[in-house]
């Protein structure tokens, strides 16, 4: 079945006075589909979608959302879209109840649908409670129920959960899987957690500066760049390349008395790594053996850290 | 249509909820303006029973005084010890005139000197034995009185075919002159205030930004705002006057449509400059500034407190043009002199006029983002 394209981003630009913040993306989104936009602060995932969410203009390159474009179409768009912004402030003073009937009656709603919302983002028992009284993640739940009112199409959440605790994560993740499932709604989010973005979408963009660095399933992109696992640890003595086994060995770095083995497969290389370990008679500490990580993709992409 | 009154109800509900629920806002705009025109009205009304203190060098205290003396023969009133035995007084004036009772401490010239910078005393009297000689600032209209009072009592000669007669009429005190100047006072801060910092707020956590990242009207944000403001601020002033009212008796002269208008006009031109200033800045403290910057010179220049007849006469029109001025004129016109609508057409015309053309600049200036 060949799904709708619902998002064409196309060699998107805009620079600000010091700063390519976009510089020349390009994205398609199919229907029902969920992606992350993943990189470090500044990256330009905010002003991305701010872009998308017709927030801001782009200096060159074009957006179309459902085939309509937001000079000529504003009003169509807004009716469509569901946005959660990074900071998510509402009127202190007034109920969650309240502020979600203050924004309701931006659109035209079907009698009911506040009850539903509050219901799906977990507030209905809250309803009564003053935003200023809620914690960060019914905030969030508080944001993402606003961004739902309308039904939307697709749905574009700034960093949704940047600085709850993990419980409070996992809920927002379910009610947007259960968005996935039930309503076959688009998602774009942002995120600075890459599993986040491993956990939700099946297609993750890792950006930086501006420009897309890598794209792909989490799959994808760790076989693209051939990182699969490795092993870590720490010792005085130097190891070399010839020490250590072949055997689906892809890299050896070292980084002072640390050293990296980039392999294929840790459950066969192990044994034999140890093996040679004793062999020459060499002391290590910290052994640690894992799967590579977006982040590992990322470092060695960038040479910096998702969290820099 | 249905659709923008729709939201356009939300928009004004939220804004009156948001008022009411906080009590810190609700205290200093409704108790304070009561509270400061219960404390001035006390201040100036009442009685004139007034102290006056006198330095009095007694240049050759053994050989005579000639304020002693002159008091006695010529206005049968004698300078009498006070209870600290230092000072004496004397009563002078007279009921309709109000009375004052003046206090002369003796003093050399150099005590008197500070007793006069530290305004302990507001005038010196060198006593010679014959004669005396008293030493003040021309410029203070209070101690320009002290001595011609001083000065009349030691001739004795009372001015013939000049009478006083007490004027204490209400319509006349100070008070009623001054919580008009009050009511249009807190129209001003209501708006400046109350749609300023709420605007620069919604702006600064970018509420603003979300609320217009959905079909939202801005017309109905606009007009919610400026509504509920204005509802809220002639709910304000009817909260001072019933205190006025009932406290001290005030009554408004004119016609009450005509005050209604003309709060309601000057509501929406200070909503306008409150629109403009708030148009463009997401910095509390900016928007500080440029309150203040507005309200300052209005405030004291707008005779809210005193008259402004007391500047110099070239800056008279300029204080005439200023928005508060024909405010505070026009309400105090129909509160003491019984004005009707066509009294105050003209200063209606000018406010919404002010307002209406505010009202467009900012909207077209206006940052959502």
């Amino acid at each position: 079945m060949i799904k709708n394209t619902v998002l064409e981003i196309r060699q998107v630009k805009k620079y600000f006075k010091d700063v390519k913040a976009v510089d020349g993306i390009t994205i398609n989104a199919v229907e029902g589909e969920f992606i992350a936009l993943l990189g470090p602060n500044g990256a330009g995932k905010t002003t991305l979608l701010e872009m998308i969410e017709g927030i801001q203009y782009p200096d060159e390159g074009e957006i179309l959302i459902n085939g309509l474009g937001w000079k000529k179409h504003e009003k169509e768009l807004r009716a469509i879209l569901g946005i959660s912004l990074q900071e998510n402030h509402f009127i202190d003073r007034l109920t969650v109840r309240e502020v979600t009937e203050l924004f309701g009656s931006f659109y035209t709603l079907p009698i009911g649908r506040i009850d539903e919302v509050l219901d799906l983002v977990a507030l209905t028992e809250k309803q009564g409670a003053l935003t200023k009284n809620l914690s960060g993640g019914q905030k969030q739940r508080l944001a993402l129920g606003i961004a739902l009112l309308n039904n939307p199409k697709i749905i574009l959440l700034d960093e949704p959960t940047t600085g709850l605790d993990p419980a409070a994560r996992r809920n927002i993740w379910e009610i947007l899987e259960k968005l996935k499932k039930d309503q076959g709604i688009t998602m774009i989010l942002t995120t600075h957690y890459m599993e986040e973005a491993e956990y939700l979408c099946e297609r993750i963009i890792i950006l930086d500066k501006g420009t897309i660095l890598a794209e792909g399933s989490v799959h994808e992109l760790l076989q693209q760049f051939d990182l699969s696992e490795k092993i870590v640890f720490v010792s005085d003595k130097t190891v070399t390349r010839e020490m250590v086994p072949d055997n689906g060995l892809h890299a050896l770095t070292q980084n002072e008395n640390t050293y990296t083995l980039r392999i294929e497969d840790i459950s066969s290389y192990l044994p034999s790594f140890l093996a040679a370990m004793k062999e020459y008679n060499i002391q290590y500490s910290s052994l640690e053996c894992r799967k590579m990580t977006l982040d590992d993709l990322f470092l060695s992409l960038t040479g910096r850290s998702l969290n820099d | 249509m249905t659709n923008l009154l729709r939201q356009y109800r939300q928009l004004f509900l939220a804004y009156v909820y948001e008022f009411f629920r906080e009590p810190e806002v609700m205290l200093w705009t409704l108790l304070f303006p009561i509270a400061i025109s219960w404390i001035l009205g006390i201040a100036f009304s009442g009685e004139r029973s007034q102290l006056v203190n006198v330095a009095w060098i007694q240049q050759q205290a053994t050989t005579g005084s000639f304020v002693q003396k002159s008091f006695s023969v010529q206005s049968g009133h004698t300078l009498i010890k006070d209870s600290n035995n230092v000072s004496s007084s004397i009563i002078l004036g007279s009921k309709s005139e109000g009375v004052i009772r003046y206090r002369f401490i003796p003093a050399t010239p150099k005590t008197a000197d500070v007793m006069m910078k530290k305004g302990e005393a507001i005038l010196i009297v060198n006593d010679y034995p014959d004669s005396a000689n008293f030493l003040f600032d021309p410029g203070n209209a209070a101690a320009h009185g002290a001595y011609l009072q001083i000065s009349a009592a030691l001739a004795g000669k009372p001015v013939q075919g000049v009478s006083v007669t007490k004027l204490d009429v209400k319509g006349l005190r100070y008070i009623d002159f001054f919580v008009p100047g009050l009511l249009a006072m807190g129209i001003m801060s209501s708006c400046m205030w109350g749609i300023c910092f709420g605007m620069i707020e919604r702006r600064s956590k970018k509420l603003l930004r979300r609320m217009v990242a959905t079909p939202m009207k801005k017309s109905a944000f606009l007009a919610s705002i400026v509504t509920a403001r204005v509802i809220l601020s002639i709910f304000e002033s009817a909260v001072l006057y019933l205190f006025a009212w009932l406290y001290f008796g005030m009554q408004i002269t004119g016609s009450i449509p005509a005050l209604f208008l003309t709060i309601f006009a000057g509501n929406l031109c200070f909503a306008g400059i409150a629109i403009v200033l708030s148009s463009r800045t997401a910095k509390s403290e900016v928007g500080n500034g440029l309150i203040n910057m507005v309200t300052l010179p209005m405030s004291i220049c707008s005779g809210v407190f005193f008259s402004y007849h007391s500047f110099p006469d070239w800056i008279i029109p300029i204080i005439k043009a200023m928005p508060l001025t024909t405010l505070a004129d026009s309400v105090r016109c129909i509160f003491l002199e019984g004005a009707g609508f066509m009294d105050v057409a003209p200063a209606i015309a000018l406010l919404t006029g002010i307002g209406v053309i505010t009202f467009s600049l900012g909207v077209k200036i206006f940052k959502w983002y």
